[in-house]
């Protein structure tokens, strides 16, 4: 569905098949695990069984005598970092911190925390020795709760964290907290904005940890060669961040590390932050031969980043007419065993979808004895959008307000002021919630139940992320055969590859077909910022356009002197060169005869000075609720999100509805599980319960089309807003169904069954 | 290594022969030993279906069958879908279908759907979701991989009713 005028594109809004297809659908395709190189050593990990203990002796003299062990190492083999904090790509991060959290210094943090790894011929001898290695601890009493960390008398996880106020008063300095930063954002009066309200309804809610459950486990393999130089093949969302962080912990000039991406089986922000190729490294210098390090799936539950569990209070007064006059949050996110949760975007997005004239945010960054948490998916916004998105459920209710009128008079517009400070400029919130009115769906009577013991109701929420812009480059050279081999440094996780080469076949006139895009290593192309915040169709993008703008005006060039003429009588245009006299040359003939008139045109593009305007999404979803067993089954699913311009249709459907999948799962059944210990109790892919396509209906989908102005085709990035509203549509719809308000994430049966008893 | 065995079995419609220790999975041994990584392992203990390959004619999880079992049994992988050189109805649809983004999964899911449609050449969108329901794909949402393989369904009978 187009809302706006839409320019013809030849090339942009087309489905062609993605360049990499062939290979990922015949098992082709090389990722991180499937790398062997002559002499490779294999590698484990010993991790922590304890969530929370001081490391008081390490002896690896069992393991180190072990036939095909090759060497042995430790935190104490690592390079120190001392007090400092580096500028990563994505916001200033303590490298102590980070060096702890890839191999633990005196202290673990969190159960599987990685406290030293073996080499050895073959994997099971390195799984032999690490067991071999003895570790011994004083088992310390963990906190695992956000809101009993955040008490005065808590067991401190990091003595070298103080609370970093932004905008908040400042805390006591000289007391090391678990609460690591403390947020406030205001607007207006909230006072006013509170008695000028008609009804005003406060709300609690709790989200657990969930993992972003990517299929495909993180790896390693890395070289420290004889010269100095290391070599790192991985899975990774960005190659040049990961080089700069092996790089820092390994305390070696980024231009000593070389990061080869392998092709990557999902992140959603998981793999950013890297845990193995520093580790792997150092086994790797210490005997001389390459060495590959992979995680368990249940390392990867136990070890990674997922996304906090929270606790969120709400606070919003509407007028009896359905205007929202104030509102009021206040968040704490468990940032796992170090700091930096992304607890300030959720602060900037809670209130994002609406036009609130007064409002208040707070929030706070805690540490507990779990994994240090990572993005996943529009990071922090998920949770405080199932309680905003909640809560003005309720209000309508209370007022007999339809809630899709209600999001049309309260939603954000161009110019409208988030609660943090800056002004929206083009966006298209209106449009999602009006597409949602308008669909199939939502005109079509709610399903009847299967049986009297179902129930079924309908639910609909909003959600907004920001997208970034960052930097991306993209390099273009024109083949004799009238083709362009594309080199971008985006990693491709879900098809970037195809919608880039797009950008550029539709910029230069030509098909498709005819870009051969490849994703090269961290010194085939210049820096690029991770495949992340849904910016590689928007910012590389942008890279790959100025690269065929580059190649656009070389041509003409190179035609004019192919005709002899000046360069300012020729033009690049629709796919060809044209010049005085009604000459014309098709870009196919002109490459043909490069060769004759000076010889490779190469076109460059770089980009990070655009940023995004902003994603935002409307969902509606029919349930159907076992009032016997608590079981909520997703009968239908419609998703309308603003696209700006969706370049490959097919594959901006399919963030929306991966994204709502996620969403469903969070919704209702994926939690960690942690017992009293802090042991996560449900570390496999059988018992972290992710839905599989039994569980869930076809997703409809409405693409959206609010061009972004900041773009040159208007596209706005897709990936994360569609796992922001699921949730609180599903406790919506769960509601409609049933009349009970679910507060606490994930909705799983036993939680709802005990909340219908109860009421 | 003394307590290694020599198996042997056919493999893509080859018999192969190799060492391997008991303690070795079918996948272990596919991917390390016979250089075929298109099985992937996600999970290790058979939750995740990306290591899905077809013993004798029955698809099974390669991670949680040992090789020693597999002596002179028949094992299809992923290398083997594609006829020479040509992809079969089933990678066709995925292709077109858009029904992969970050394809790990998408081996076990396409040597799934060729165990369905041997079983069931015309099933319904139920029957699809439950054969495929042991392979997780976090990327796609599961819509465009059930349609993918309502569409080569019906490409397969249209060209068996050609004959």
């Amino acid at each position: 569905m187009a809302t706006a005028d839409k320019p013809k594109y030849n090339v942009i809004g087309t489905r062609p098949i993605r360049h990499d297809g062939v290979d990922k659908v015949t098992g082709r395709a090389m990722y991180g695990a499937d790398l062997r190189l002559t002499g490779m050593l294999h590698a484990a990990m010993v991790r922590s069984p304890h969530a929370h203990a001081r490391i008081k002796n390490i002896d690896t003299s069992k393991a180190a005598a072990l036939p095909g062990v090759r060497a042995v190492v430790a935190a104490a083999d690592m390079p120190q970092q001392g007090d400092r904090h580096v500028e990563l790509g994505e916001g200033a991060v303590n490298m102590r911190h980070l060096a702890a959290n890839v191999l633990a210094q005196d202290k673990v943090l969190y159960r599987g925390h990685p406290v030293a790894a073996v080499a050895a011929d073959n994997i099971h001898i390195a799984e032999e020795a690490a067991r071999l290695i003895e570790v011994e601890y004083e088992v310390l009493p963990p906190v695992l709760d956000v809101r009993a960390a955040m008490q005065a008398d808590a067991p401190i996880l990091n003595d070298d964290v103080r609370t970093v106020a932004a905008g908040a008063p400042e805390s006591d300095q000289d007391k090391p907290s678990n609460i690591a930063k403390h947020i406030l954002f205001e607007k207006g009066s909230l006072d006013e904005g509170f008695a000028a309200a008609d009804v005003v309804i406060e709300r609690e809610f709790d989200t657990t940890m969930v993992h972003q459950g990517y299929i495909e486990p993180h790896n390693a393999t890395v070289l420290w060669n004889a010269d100095g130089k290391v070599t790192v093949w991985m899975s990774t969302q960005g190659s040049f961040t990961a080089r700069q962080q092996t790089a820092e912990l390994l305390r070696l000039p980024v231009s000593s590390v070389k990061v080869v991406p392998m092709e990557i089986g999902g992140g959603f922000g998981g793999k950013i932050s890297v845990y193995l190729p520093p580790v792997a490294a150092v086994l790797s210098r210490k005997t001389g031969r390459p060495v590959k390090l992979l995680m368990s799936r249940t390392d990867v539950f136990e070890a990674t980043g997922p996304t906090p569990g929270s606790h969120i209070r709400l606070k919003l007064g509407v007028t009896k007419d359905g205007k929202i006059t104030a509102a009021d949050a206040w968040v704490a996110f468990e940032a796992g065993a170090y700091p930096g949760s992304p607890v300030g975007m959720a602060c900037m997005c809670v209130f994002a979808c609406y036009d609130i004239p007064h409002a208040r945010v707070e929030g706070f960054d805690v540490c507990v004895n779990k994994p240090r948490t990572n993005a996943y998916r529009a990071p922090g916004s998920t949770q405080v959008a199932f309680a905003i998105e909640t809560v003005i459920d309720e209000a309508c209710e209370q007022l007999k307000l339809d809630p899709a009128e209600f999001r049309l008079q309260n939603a954000s517009k161009e110019g409208t002021q988030r609660v943090d400070g800056p002004n929206f400029g083009r966006i298209g919130m209106v449009e999602t919630v009006e597409a949602i009115k308008a669909s199939d769906h939502y005109q079509s009577p709610l399903p009847q139940p299967s049986s009297p013991e179902h129930k079924t109701g309908r639910g609909m929420a909003s959600g907004f992320w920001f997208n970034v812009g960052l930097k991306s480059s993209v390099t273009a050279t024109v083949n004799g055969d009238g083709t362009v081999s594309l080199v971008e440094g985006s990693t491709d996780i879900g098809g970037t590859r195809t919608s880039i080469a797009m950008q550029l076949a539709e910029t230069l006139g030509i098909a498709a077909e005819d870009v051969h895009p490849t994703v090269a290593d961290t010194e085939g192309i210049g820096y690029t910022d991770v495949t992340g915040g849904s910016r590689v169709t928007f910012s590389t993008g942008i890279a790959a356009v100025r690269a065929a703008e580059e190649l656009r005006n070389k041509l003409a060039a190179r035609a004019a002197a192919l005709w002899d003429v000046p360069d300012d009588q020729t033009k690049y245009e629709d796919g060809g060169v044209t010049g005085p006299d009604g000459k014309r040359i098709a870009f196919k003939e002109l490459a043909e005869k490069l060769h004759m008139v000076g010889g490779p045109v190469i076109g460059n593009g770089t980009s990070g000075d655009q940023t995004q305007g902003g994603a935002f999404g409307t969902h509606c979803v029919d349930v159907e609720v076992d009032t016997e067993t608590g079981k909520v089954q997703i009968l239908r699913y419609t998703i309308a999100q603003d696209a700006g311009t969706a370049i490959h249709p097919s594959y901006v459907e399919g963030q929306m509805q991966g994204g709502v999948v996620q969403g469903i799962g969070w919704a209702l059944n994926e939690e960690y599980f942690y017992d009293g210990e802090g042991a996560m109790r449900n570390a496999t892919f059988l018992d972290y319960r992710m839905p599989t396509c039994y569980d869930v209906p076809m997703i409809e989908t409405i693409i959206v089309e609010v061009p972004d102005p900041n773009h040159p085709y208007g596209v706005r990035g897709v990936g994360e807003v569609p796992i922001c509203p699921p949730p609180a549509a599903i406790a919506n719809a769960i509601h409609q169904a049933v009349g009970v308000r679910m507060r606490h994430l994930p909705m799983s049966p036993p939680r709802l069954l005990a909340k219908m008893v109860k009421a | 290594m003394s307590d290694k065995q020599v198996i042997s079995f056919e493999l893509n419609g080859e018999c192969v022969e190799f060492l391997c220790e008991p303690r070795q999975t079918l996948l272990e041994v596919l991917r390390d030993t016979l250089h075929l990584t298109g099985s992937k392992e996600g999970c290790s203990n058979g939750n995740c279906g990306a290591c899905t390959v077809l013993l004798d004619g029955r698809p099974v999880v390669s991670c949680l069958v040992l090789a020693v079992e597999c002596e002179d049994a028949r094992v299809r992988t992923i290398e083997s879908v594609a006829c020479d050189g040509a992809l079969d109805e089933v990678q066709s649809a995925f292709l077109e279908g858009a029904a992969l983004q970050c394809g790990i999964c998408t081996p076990g899911f396409i040597v799934q759907a060729e165990a369905l449609l041997d079983a069931n050449p015309n099933p319904s969108e139920d029957d699809i979701r439950f054969y495929l329901a042991g392979n997780l794909c976090r990327c796609t949402g599961y819509d465009k991989i059930v349609r993918a393989v309502q569409s080569a369904a019906e490409k397969r009978r249209e060209a068996t009713a050609a004959g």
